[in-house]
């Protein structure tokens, strides 16, 4: 730390998360209060052009999908017990191709369960969240600086693949304050925004080899604008299951599984014959384990994802390069082990979980050892 | 044909109504002179949905019941001389009604058209919110037995400036005409009887005298105009442009050190934790804050937990506190396990409770009699600090003279 050009300050998560989505040019922001996401709700109606609070998360998430329909790039950060009323119009969001950010802030379930506790309990929700098990880009936040960096790759992710992303975090991660310097911030670029230009008749899902049709936002002047939240053709007809429409709906799956950005942290030691991964919240307890193994003489990796869905095949080829694997993550299931190895977890995999409490350093390397 | 449609040929049953309301909201759209892409129609789940690809204008077909919602984040965004027209069933309405009041209320620059067939027609004629009493229905062969929704006078009850009711019969476009030209919402509910479901079961009844009987009143309620909630988008400043911690003391803490702070909501605990994270990091260590406390807000425990270290803190969860403090009965009942597993550390405990099990040393200290319940928080930890010097307790003085809870605090208290 240089004292001379750096900015230490006492913040949280939620703040830097309001603000590099601004800057990022995410320029509405509709909220319903919901703990532990009220900070983000609270910071961004300080910092956002227009900040809209809705009468529910039902609605948040109509309004969302209207302004991004006409040109806006929306924002919203809720629980479960929001998320849960928001996965309809989530859906509506994704077969529509509406660009939109939902910071999903974790917290013990199930039901309401603890709302002042944190949890990595959602993960399996979002892995089966569209109807049909069609994939969208969740990121992770592991630790407050991607409360910087993460918003503003998310929200060029959902431009980019017009589509609706979540980005993962959990209740210690958006409230606890901590130091930041805020003069060690790289810089964000704002997303750029490109409308379809070509003459007409427009179509709002042709898209071409690049699996992402170009937007024009209803309301435009030029050409005619067709959504549709049913099973449609290139045009946003409505279709049974003709050809062209099942095409499109597949398209919806390949330009996920294609252009997501693949996102991690690998930290691999020499001679280590074990191989931690960790995200969101335990993240930071598994980069503390590492660091006491490391320090008493046991070589071991480190792969935190950051790109949780669709699962990036590169994560099992790191996996498969070590005899032992440990996963710690806040819940009982595992729900990571569950995404990458299915309900029958390998006999050299080791879960390390818990509920009510953050995963300590101490059981992960337990684990490890 | 008109400009507004591309097809004439309308996707509903021969006889259905909606024929009627299309044809009769083409000619609303024309007298007011719009273009076709001057026109957002916004459609719901039900027979009137397939409408859209008959429209030349913009065109969206949403959820069952989100449709309102849908079309207000688009007429929040869209400038005036743009129309967004909502078309909606009885059904629709009635999952989607929250959405509807809220758009009134906001007055949200919307027309609405609510196509009352009395029944749900896409599954199978169930009936709906707006199915009034004795109209027979596939579930209710006797007649329905509640009263329907009056949506006219809900929309107007919540705020909308134009709300109507009509008998979906010949012209009525004038009708729509004046929904579309008002400043805001409108909402114009026009009643007919499903041909497939509604006719069928109710043969005897005709559409004029159903409504008479259900006290379907046709008619417009209005309000003086009053602006659309149209959000501007505003300036704002950065939320960055915070005063840099100045680092300007010193600390002799070489690794880590984990303290709990134990009180009763409303005394100020989050607060003091806070200021002693920042007087770490005044002394140029890391530090985390965070707090736990019961969902109710006012009552009850608070708990702060602080780390402070001199290595970068990856994990900020507190699992053997080297020092506990507790402030009030509220603390020391919400961290009585806690303590009561501590094998080491110090225990620093308001004068005013009874001691704990614990392995832990125990200080008894007068917090509260000395600083009164508001400061007690903030007294407990620059005692907490005079007596172990993690961070010169001077600094946490000063930090806190400088807060906005400096001129609460006695002058003396701290010295």
């Amino acid at each position: 730390m240089n004292p001379a050009t750096s900015h230490p300050v006492l913040t949280d998560g939620s703040r830097l998360i309001a603000e590099a989505c601004v800057r990022a040019g995410a320029d509405a922001y509709v909220g319903y209060p919901i703990t532990p996401a009220s900070l983000i709700f609270f910071y961004a109606s300080r910092r956002f052009p227009i900040a809209l609070a809705a009468p529910d998360e039902i609605t948040a998430l109509q309004w969302m999908a209207g302004l991004a329909a006409a040109g806006h790039l929306p924002v919203s950060a809720t629980s479960f017990p929001g998320f849960a009323l928001m996965v309809e119009s989530f859906n509506m969001a994704y077969m529509m191709e509406l660009p939109m950010l939902v910071v999903l802030a974790q917290r013990l379930g199930p039901a309401t369960g603890t709302a002042t506790a944190g949890a990595q309990g959602d993960l399996l929700l979002l892995d089966g969240l569209i109807s049909g098990g069609y994939p969208f880009p969740v990121f992770c936040i592991a630790d407050i600086e991607d409360c910087w960096t993460l918003p503003p790759i998310a929200l060029r992710t959902a431009v980019d693949l017009r589509t609706p992303v979540v980005l993962l975090t959990s209740k210690e991660m958006v409230m606890t304050q901590e130091r930041v310097d805020l003069a060690a911030l790289p810089p964000i670029e704002p997303v750029r925004r490109t409308f379809y230009e070509g003459p007409g008749p427009y179509c709002t899902y042709g898209a071409d080899e690049n699996l992402v049709p170009p937007f024009l936002p209803v309301g435009n002047d030029r050409h005619q604008v067709r959504l549709n939240a049913s099973t449609h053709d290139r045009c946003g007809i409505i279709q049974h299951t003709s050809d062209e429409a099942m095409a499109n709906t597949r398209r919806l799956q390949q330009k996920v599984e294609a252009r997501t950005p693949v996102l991690y942290e690998l930290d691999e030691q020499e001679g280590a014959q074990a191989l931690v991964v960790a995200y969101d919240i335990t993240a930071g307890a598994a980069r503390e384990a590492i660091w006491a193994l490391r320090a008493e003489g046991t070589p071991v990796s480190l792969l935190i994802p950051k790109t949780l869905l669709p699962v990036p095949a590169v994560y099992a080829d790191i996996i498969d390069r070590y005899p032992r694997v440990v996963i710690a993550e806040e819940n009982l299931q595992g729900h990571l082990a569950h995404l990458l190895f299915g309900r029958r977890i390998p006999p050299h995999v080791r879960l390390v979980g818990a509920i009510g409490r953050m995963v300590r350093p101490d059981e992960i390397a337990e684990a490890v050892r | 044909m008109s400009r507004f449609l591309t097809d004439p040929e309308l996707p509903f049953c021969k006889g259905c109504g909606h024929h009627l309301i299309v044809r009769n909201t083409v000619k609303a759209l024309e007298a007011i002179g719009v273009q076709p892409l001057d026109v957002v129609l916004v459609t719901d789940i039900g027979c009137h949905g397939i409408v859209d690809g008959n429209f030349a204008t913009h065109t969206v077909h949403g959820l069952h019941g989100r449709s309102v919602a849908l079309g207000a984040g688009m007429a929040m965004a869209l400038p005036p001389q743009k129309k967004v027209v909502v078309y909606i069933g009885d059904g629709g309405a009635t999952i989607g009604l929250q959405h509807i009041l809220e758009a009134a209320r906001l007055n949200v620059d919307l027309t609405v058209v609510v196509h009352n067939n009395m029944l749900y027609g896409m599954t199978g004629g169930q009936p709906s919110g707006l199915t009034p009493e004795g109209f027979r229905t596939v579930l209710t062969p006797q007649g329905y037995p509640f009263p329907h929704h009056d949506l006219p006078r809900l929309v107007h009850d919540a705020g909308a400036p134009f709300a109507a009711r009509v008998v979906g019969l010949g012209d009525f476009s004038d009708v729509l005409r004046q929904a579309l030209e008002t400043e805001g919402f409108a909402l114009v509910e026009v009643l007919e009887i499903c041909v497939s479901y509604g006719v069928k079961m109710n043969p005897d009844l005709r559409l004029k005298e159903l409504a008479q009987q259900a006290g379907y009143e046709p008619g417009v309620w209005t309000r003086p105009s009053r602006p659309a909630f149209r959000p501007v988008p505003r300036e704002t400043s950065s939320l960055l442009d915070m005063e840099p911690v100045e680092v300007r003391y010193t600390s002799p803490l070489e690794g880590r050190y984990a303290l709990v702070l134990g009180g009763s909501a409303g005394e100020g605990v989050q607060q003091a934790a806070e200021l002693l994270a920042q007087t770490a990091i005044a002394a140029g260590l890391h530090a985390t804050k965070k707090g736990s406390y019961p969902v109710t807000v006012g009552v009850g425990f608070s708990t702060a937990e602080v780390v402070l270290s001199r290595p970068p803190i990856f994990y900020h969860g507190v699992t053997q506190p080297d020092a506990v403090v507790i402030t009030s009965a509220d603390g020391l009942e919400n961290q009585r396990e806690r303590i009561r597993k501590m094998a080491g550390g110090i225990l620093w405990l308001d004068a005013s409770l009874p001691v704990p099990e614990t392995g832990a040393e125990v200080r008894v200290r007068d917090f509260r009699g000395r600083a009164g319940a508001r400061n007690a928080a903030v007294y407990a930890l620059w005692t907490f600090l005079q007596e172990t010097g993690v961070i010169p307790a001077e600094a946490f003085a000063e930090t806190v003279r400088r807060s906005s809870l400096g001129q609460h605090i006695p002058e003396n208290l701290l010295k």
